[in-house]
């Protein structure tokens, strides 16, 4: 298990609402769910807030979420510090990098990579760098072990990396360029490189 | 090798349209109808006679678990199809291609699936990470249902609702109960069975939770017959598979071919090989990082399927070969996966929760050396403690890598401690020179 708590007072906001296209997609969302099940909806909507606030999770918005699902407080602080996609502090304003260190991307090199945040971000993980723009963080498998060693940032994975072009995906988000998401190699997704050894008598 | 024609997925690179005409043309929603009309039962069986295995990791046959459905509704409770696209077994990345690259085999087999049982809705899971595919798999959806392939008055004939819902960031919400509950809205923490979802499952009611690679093959099961799926591979393994090959090898990729293919030969087939040569081979884990890893000198021959992994006391798992060659540190790389699993344990069980904490721990100190040879036998002891005494089998699935590492790396772990105490030794001596 790992132990997650919320952030300090003095960096949690006072408040915080959703806006009103996302409160429109949560009346739609909560509709796919039987009557009396809304709370089914509540990773979805603490990701929506999530997403909505910075790439971060405040008490604010746990709070919030409970009253639009009619949920006790302490069931979605539950869910919030359970599930670890749930970041519960600031993030790097530009990039928060999320490094696979799990035994497949570790046997590929994902130990260069972790290095390369270290250098370049914070020496240890969940803090900001001096500029505010990068934080990182060691993460258990993203299910791309075929392109290891891998990173997700926000929505997007960058795949087959080495420090070198690792380096360069990291210049990418701090020009507000970020790169092609996938393989920052000359491959067919989850192809071998050089080409596919199937798949060649028929057209997909 | 298998036959380009004998494949399922043939748009697993994305050479071609993800989208409903692409399927189309590759031979989706052709004849669905006329398959519906087979009946449930007609279903069912041709499910039972093709003997697929459920592709998840456990094998169950998928047409008897079907079966244990109930017929009719008696207490007006519905019945719910659940697919668990919670793809988070390290070294498995197949999923992931069939919700990005052919969604549409996984919606036609989850109406097929989901009429087979008498599900009123489908609720697909799929894990949080997986943010693009999600979008896909949600995109190829709404062209279904602007189709009217599935969804109320659909041109099949049968109603089904079909919702994609995803988690946070959680393995543990990959066992079956656990993801159900996650679904409601709580932790995922697994349920004790029985009840068994088919009874007692999503808010209550009969549910029936599949793996997307189970489902997307239902629509060429039924299209080409149970006959041709069994035709592939051999008794009690039929049919094709995804393999993900990754780790220490020329080329990681991820491929389909028939069960039973030796591992060497999708090796060297298809991923170029082990990185300096077959010679160089110093393991396996075959199935995901649960699976008991198996010695080089095992592997050669080994069937990739159900009964060739058994063989050599492991599992086909979810067919997710994970290669490590001779320069690989073997005690790290497991105590790195013990830390994976430390990390992901629920913490509803005593013996997972703290357990768990104790094997990371001592592997770590195992993989410097410090430790002393009795710890093995304790590390050892400390397995058996956990195996068999948790609600699900993550337990399990945490311990075998470990008990797997005792049983073929122990002398490993001893000259690493040999080491270490001579030097730690030498060092002492230093001190009391220095001293006096």
């Amino acid at each position: 298990m790992a132990n997650r708590r919320l952030a300090p007072p003095e960096k949690q906001p006072d408040s915080f609402a959703f806006t009103k296209e996302n409160l429109d997609w949560a009346k739609v969302l909560i509709a796919r769910y039987p009557e009396d099940r809304q709370q089914s909806a509540v990773i979805p909507l603490l990701w929506r807030a999530q997403e909505q606030h910075h790439g971060w999770l405040p008490q604010k918005a746990i709070e919030n979420v409970a009253q639009m699902l009619g949920m006790a407080y302490i069931r979605v602080l539950e869910v919030a510090t359970f599930y670890t996609m749930f970041l519960l502090s600031p993030v790097g304003k530009k990039a928060h990098v999320q490094v696979c260190g799990t035994t497949p991307c570790m046997l590929r090199g994902s130990d260069g990579i972790i290095k390369a945040c270290k250098d370049r971000i914070h020496h240890d993980p969940f803090h900001v760098s001096v500029d505010g723009n990068f934080s990182w963080e060691e993460v258990e498998c993203l299910g791309a072990c075929v392109n290891a060693p891998m990173v997700l940032i926000w929505n997007d994975t960058y795949e087959d990396l080495t420090p070198e072009n690792f380096n360069k995906v990291l210049d990418g988000f701090a020009e507000g360029n970020p790169p092609k998401p996938g393989p920052q190699v000359d491959r067919q997704f989850s192809a071998p490189v050089g080409g596919a050894t199937t798949l060649k008598t028929v057209k997909a | 090798m298998l036959d380009d024609k004998d494949r399922i997925f043939k748009n697993l690179y994305n050479t071609g349209d993800f989208g409903l005409e692409g399927a189309k043309k590759r031979g989706g929603w052709d004849g669905t109808k006329a398959i519906i009309e087979k009946g449930r039962d007609g279903i069912i069986n041709e499910m039972k006679v093709s003997g697929q295995r459920g592709r998840g990791g456990a094998g169950f046959p998928t047409g008897l678990k079907w079966s244990f459905m109930p017929k009719e509704s008696k207490d007006g409770r519905p019945s719910y199809l659940v697919v668990n696209a919670d793809e988070s077994e390290p070294g498995t990345c197949k999923d992931r291609e069939i919700m990005r690259h052919d969604p549409h085999l996984l919606i036609e087999g989850c109406l097929i699936a989901g009429f087979a049982m008498g599900a009123v809705a489908g609720y697909i899971y799929v894990r949080g990470e997986f943010i693009r595919e999600r979008q896909r798999l949600q995109a190829a959806i709404d062209q279904a249902y602007e189709a009217r392939l599935i969804g109320k008055n659909n041109i099949h004939g049968y109603d089904f609702e079909l919702y994609v819902h995803h988690g946070a960031g959680a393995y543990i919400c990959g066992e079956e109960t656990a993801l159900l509950e996650s679904l409601e809205g709580k932790k995922g923490q697994p349920r004790l069975k029985p009840p068994f979802p088919a009874n007692v499952g999503l808010y209550g009611c009969p549910t029936t939770v599949n793996n997307v690679e189970t489902i997307a093959q239902v629509p060429d099961i039924m299209r080409r017959g149970a006959a041709w799926f069994s035709s592939i591979g051999r008794p009690n393994n039929t049919g094709t598979k995804l393999y993900c090959i990754s780790g220490h090898v020329e080329k990681p990729c991820t491929v389909e071919d028939a069960m039973g293919t030796p591992l060497r030969e999708l090796i060297e087939r298809h991923a170029g090989g082990v990185r300096g040569g077959w010679d160089n081979l110093l393991a396996v884990i075959p199935g995901g990082s649960s699976m008991p890893i198996v010695p080089a000198a095992q592997c050669d021959p080994l069937q990739m399927d159900f009964d060739g992994c058994a063989a050599v006391k492991s599992s086909l798992g979810t067919a997710a070969i994970i290669v490590m060659d001779k320069s690989t540190d073997i005690i790290r790389a497991m105590a790195r996966i013990s830390y994976f699993y430390k990390h992901e344990s629920c913490g509803q069980c005593t013996p997972c929760r703290e357990g768990m904490g104790w094997i990371w721990r001592l592997l770590t100190r195992m993989t410097e050396g410090r430790a002393r040879k009795e710890e093995i036998d304790l590390l050892f002891n400390v397995t058996k403690q956990i195996e068999g005494h948790t609600i699900c089998a993550f337990g399990e699935g945490a311990v075998w890598p470990v008990q797997g590492l005792l049983r073929h790396f122990r002398p490993e772990i001893e000259k690493r401690i040999d080491e270490y105490t001579a030097r730690a030794g030498s060092a002492h001596v230093h001190v009391h020179e220095a001293a006096e």
